[in-house]
């Protein structure tokens, strides 16, 4: 017997934003094509449209991110909604308070929508299963486990470049093992079409059921990078390699970092990407972060539209009962 | 009730009323903005052969109507694109049918949030009965009353078309 997805209401549209697995393509679609409407919106007079009026959106960050958070609080109030940004490290955690006692607190002040970014997988998930039923939850990125926004903007950057992801060789390249963002992209890649998606790093950081994913493993990056159309590097989390699951910086980067000469072997337009925050000279060169090939920083754009469309989407979806159109 | 409409008759009205009211007001060189979708279209037949020289406008008002939690998303629906500054201009706003009212409320608001024209005037291929905000067309192709079973819709772009449905 299987368990509808938590994330769909009763007529299989989004409720929550938890995690790409399982989601269709064409939800997939939609969100991107709702963003793309709303990417005008940041280039306007007035950089807002009166979408979530009078909602109220809180921000639960209980582990650091500036992009992440306000990009989420940027996408809010564009939307016209109220956004309330809570800091748990400094909040009443440190005073012994539950989870679940937070929450009914936060419903007790009618919030319509909690982000939640938390450091233990499947906190997102949680706090979905115990919200009030007009309550929804997005995942601002939990633990290892997933980081679907970030996964949807890079789809939504791939394909400004690219149009079809049904042509495209996709190469991520890093600490896969630990690495939220890589997982919720591969399921997003597979989902809409990518018939070739690559993932490159040590033994220690690919995880072990990585062919499962529908992925290619490869650990020496000239020949996993070779004629790819996007090249994704992604962060070296510094604080792993106390673990000994790495060398040093410097032998990361000559390894699996992105050099110039390493760009190379991919298309000659291929594009690169990186989810921030980069460390310069570790796993991507400077020149190449900052150069023609990167869109990194339309990343960051990108990923206010597609806040807006996630937000909008999931509040705006009309009640249970289909309604006469 | 005309069973048959003839939409190029309509838009020929409308563009000989569009140059009398243009040349009254003493504006040479207006913005045209079209409603998503059926606007676009009734708008792009306008501004061929009124031959402005600005490109044309088009507005998605999703974003902003008034019944947004009720209907949901929807994306299919092209993005707005306003390649011009609004501010101090004169615009044209067209849609193909005006009933409500409630759309024309949320494309002004949407103009708004990109600048201050210095006027709007509003076009409509169709205007029916039916009206629950204070807003009226300033140019009409065809005027028809309808009960509230009965529903005028556009079909385009090539060729347009004008049908009356009757629900239940």
């Amino acid at each position: 017997m299987k368990q509808q997805d938590i994330q769909l209401d009763s007529q299989g549209r989004l409720r929550h934003f938890l995690t790409i697995e399982g989601l269709k393509r064409n939800i997939l679609t939609d969100i991107l094509d709702t963003a793309e409407n709303f990417s005008t919106v940041g280039t306007r007079n007035v950089k807002k449209v009166p979408l979530l009026r009078g909602k109220t959106i809180a921000n639960l960050f209980f582990e650091p991110s500036t992009r992440t958070r306000t990009t989420f609080e940027l996408a809010a109030k564009r939307l016209s909604a109220d956004v309330l940004n809570i800091n748990i490290s400094t909040s009443s955690t440190t005073k012994g308070e539950s989870l679940l006692d937070m929450l009914r607190n936060l419903e007790a002040m009618h919030c319509d929508m909690f982000v939640v970014r938390h450091n233990a997988s499947g906190a997102a998930h949680f706090f979905a299963k115990h919200v009030a039923p007009h309550i929804s939850v997005i995942n601002g990125g939990d633990g290892s486990h997933a980081h679907p926004t970030q996964a949807m903007l890079d789809m939504f950057t791939i394909r400004r470049h690219k149009q079809d992801f049904t042509k495209l060789t996709v190469a991520i390249v890093g600490d896969i093992l630990h690495s939220r963002v890589a997982r919720s992209q591969i399921h997003a890649l597979t989902t809409l079409g990518v018939p070739e998606v690559r993932v490159i790093g040590p033994q220690t950081l690919i995880p072990k059921d990585a062919a499962g994913l529908g992925v290619h493993v490869y650990h020496d990056m000239k020949e996993g990078i070779r004629d790819a159309d996007v090249v994704i590097m992604l962060r070296l989390q510094r604080e792993r390699m106390q673990g000994a699951l790495l060398p040093s910086a410097n032998e990361y980067y000559r390894t699996y970092g992105l050099s110039p000469s390493k760009l190379r072997l991919a298309k000659p337009d291929a594009i690169v990407m990186h989810p921030g925050p980069i460390n310069r000279g570790v796993e991507i060169a400077s020149s190449v972060a900052d150069g023609p090939q990167s869109v990194i920083l339309e990343q960051v754009t990108n990923g206010i539209a597609i806040r807006m469309a996630v937000m909008s989407m999931v509040l705006g979806r009309g009640p249970e009962e289909e309604a006469e159109e | 009730m005309p069973e048959n409409i003839n939409v190029h008759a309509l838009l020929e009205g409308m563009t000989a009323a569009l140059r009398r009211r243009l040349q009254e007001d003493g504006i040479d060189d207006p913005l045209m903005i079209g409603i998503q979708t059926g606007g676009v279209w009734v708008a792009e037949a306008l501004h061929d052969k009124l031959q402005l020289q600005q490109p044309l406008g088009k507005l998605n008002i999703s974003f902003y109507r008034d019944d947004f939690t009720r209907i949901g998303m929807h994306p299919q629906v092209q993005p707005s694109s306003l390649p011009f500054d609004v501010n101090d201009r004169h615009i044209i706003l067209v849609d193909d049918v005006l009933h409500t009212g409630r759309t024309i409320r949320a494309a002004l608001n949407e103009i708004f949030d990109y600048g201050r024209p210095a006027s709007v005037i509003l076009a409509a291929l169709v205007v029916r009965s039916g009206r629950e905000l204070p807003i009226c067309a300033d140019i009409v192709g065809e005027e028809l009353q309808l009960s509230d079973r009965q529903h005028v819709k556009l079909t385009g772009p090539d060729p347009l078309k004008l049908a009356i449905q009757e629900s239940k």
